[in-house]
């Protein structure tokens, strides 16, 4: 299992990499896995606003609902448009090709609370 | 948790494990749609040791049988196999099982696993009040490892390690012989739609029976499959599951299994409850439907008519070879009729469904 070091990760099995003021989200290789397939995927619209701990999508396998909680606050921007059609991306690149959207952190220091790979991987593991 | 014979041999071979009806179950080993798709293009093997094994025998093992089962027992000829249901007095289902014939006194009803022990009761209880006498019940569900081979190569796997000939085995038929120099019945029967088999042999040998199917099945892309797809696929072809299409308080005539109940055999446990229940009008009927749009329709979501609440999906899954929602829905009857548009809450939406036939696949 793959826990990317330059990501900070979420209770909730959530990951995020922050450029300057924007935060990228996907759900994490353990979470993909313990999902199984993925057949669908709802993301929210650009321009939508969370609040952090608000879920704003939803992941389904075949036997499971998921939802998807926000890890910061902010807007949405730019959303994954290729996930609908294809959700089994979530499953082959979770990092990378499954990112789910783009939001403008509302607070900065929200950014704190977050595990780095080594908590979140300790964390997995004693779960 | 109850265990089969062949726990650890799904363990070694990673399989992620779940409580299933009290059993600890392989829910999927390589993944639930590589699981299907190898079933329906190659074969699959299930462990399905967990299901239950009544066997019923004596004198008045038949007219026994034909006054607790729903469907006709004198149409089953000795070698045949016959799906039917037990019923309550209320016409509600008390299980769906196949009932094997083996000689006019002696019968095998394979029922479902978390229904076993309810069964068994049942029929006890049906044995003590009714007149039929002179019979014996067992419960031999300890007694048999039972293994599901599924697919369009099943015939060609089990074939190398069985000298049986099963070009003479008709569907729902079955024989009894060796398979891998282990005795067994084989049965021409399954929950996949494909062709396949269910082998039903002494627990001990259950993991050696295992192991030689995997090996001899390999070279022809048998894999092993889980309950999940064993769910997909059976959901694929509009088969009931119990709990599910019938429960205690559904009719099989309300399910689509009118063709398991024969109303006009004679008396049976829930007849009068059905022809009753059938004067009056049923109140509900099961549909099949396919989402118009992407998404998962799943149990419990309720369906709409005009704006109007009229039942609830009963099943409902992401097809794996459609990628398309599919479901069984219990809805009202004058709408189940008529060929007005459905809708399915899946969350705050309200997604189009369509009539579909069945079987889906």
């Amino acid at each position: 299992m793959d826990f990317p070091e330059e990501l900070k990760y979420t209770e909730e099995h959530e990951w995020v990499l922050v450029e300057d003021d924007v935060a990228t989200i996907g759900i994490t290789d353990f979470a993909q896995e313990q999902l199984g397939d993925v057949v669908f995927v709802e993301l929210p619209e650009v321009g939508d606003r969370f609040d952090v701990g608000k879920s704003f999508g939803v992941v389904e396998s075949v036997k499971a609902v998921s939802d998807v909680y926000a890890p910061v606050s902010g807007e949405v921007v730019e959303i994954n448009e290729e996930l609908p059609d294809e959700p089994e991306i979530l499953n082959n690149s979770p990092y990378e090709d499954g990112w789910m959207v783009k939001i403008r952190l509302a607070d900065a220091a929200e950014l704190d609370d977050l595990m780095d790979a080594a908590a979140y991987q300790e964390f997995v593991e004693k779960d | 948790m109850r265990k089969t014979p062949l726990n650890q041999l799904h363990r070694d071979l990673g399989a992620r494990m779940v409580e299933f009806g009290g059993w600890d179950m392989p829910v999927q080993y390589s993944g639930v749609i590589n699981e299907h798709l190898a079933v329906r293009n190659a074969a699959g093997l299930f462990d399905v040791s967990h299901m239950g094994e009544i066997e019923v025998s004596g004198p008045q093992a038949f007219e026994f049988l034909q006054y607790a089962t729903t469907n006709d027992v004198s149409k089953l000829i000795d070698g045949q196999v016959q799906y039917t249901a037990l019923c309550y007095e209320s016409g509600g289902v008390v299980d769906d099982l196949t009932l094997y014939r083996f000689s006019a006194d002696r019968y095998l009803l394979c029922v479902n696993a978390a229904n076993t022990d309810k069964d068994f009761a049942w029929l006890q209880g049906l044995h003590r009040d009714s007149s039929f006498a002179d019979l014996t019940l067992v419960n031999r569900s300890d007694d048999y490892a039972q293994l599901a081979l599924q697919g369009p190569q099943a015939a060609a796997i089990l074939n190398k390690l069985t000298d049986v000939d099963l070009s003479a085995l008709k569907y729902y038929h079955f024989a009894i012989g060796p398979v891998a120099g282990i005795e067994m019945i084989i049965s021409r029967t399954g929950y996949t739609g494909e062709d396949g088999f269910e082998l039903y042999c002494s627990a001990a040998d259950g993991p050696a029976l295992w192991q030689q199917l995997l090996a001899a099945g390999a070279p022809l892309g048998l894999i092993p499959i889980g309950l999940g797809a064993r769910d997909t696929l059976r959901l694929e072809k509009g088969y009931a599951l119990y709990g599910h299409e019938i429960t205690a308080d559904i009719m099989p005539l309300e399910a689509r299994l009118a063709w398991i109940t024969k109303l006009n055999k004679g008396p049976f446990v829930g007849r009068e409850a059905m022809l009753n229940a059938k004067q009056a009008g049923l109140p509900r009927q099961l549909v099949a439907v396919k989402l118009a749009a992407a998404g998962v329709p799943r149990e419990g979501y309720p369906v709409f008519c005009d704006g109007k609440e009229v039942g609830y999906v009963a099943s409902g899954t992401m097809s794996p070879s459609l990628k398309q929602g599919i479901a069984l829905a219990l809805i009202d009857s004058a709408v189940a009729a008529s060929d007005a548009q459905l809708e399915i809450a899946i969350r705050q939406r309200h997604v189009p469904a369509d009539r579909a036939a069945l079987p889906f696949v």
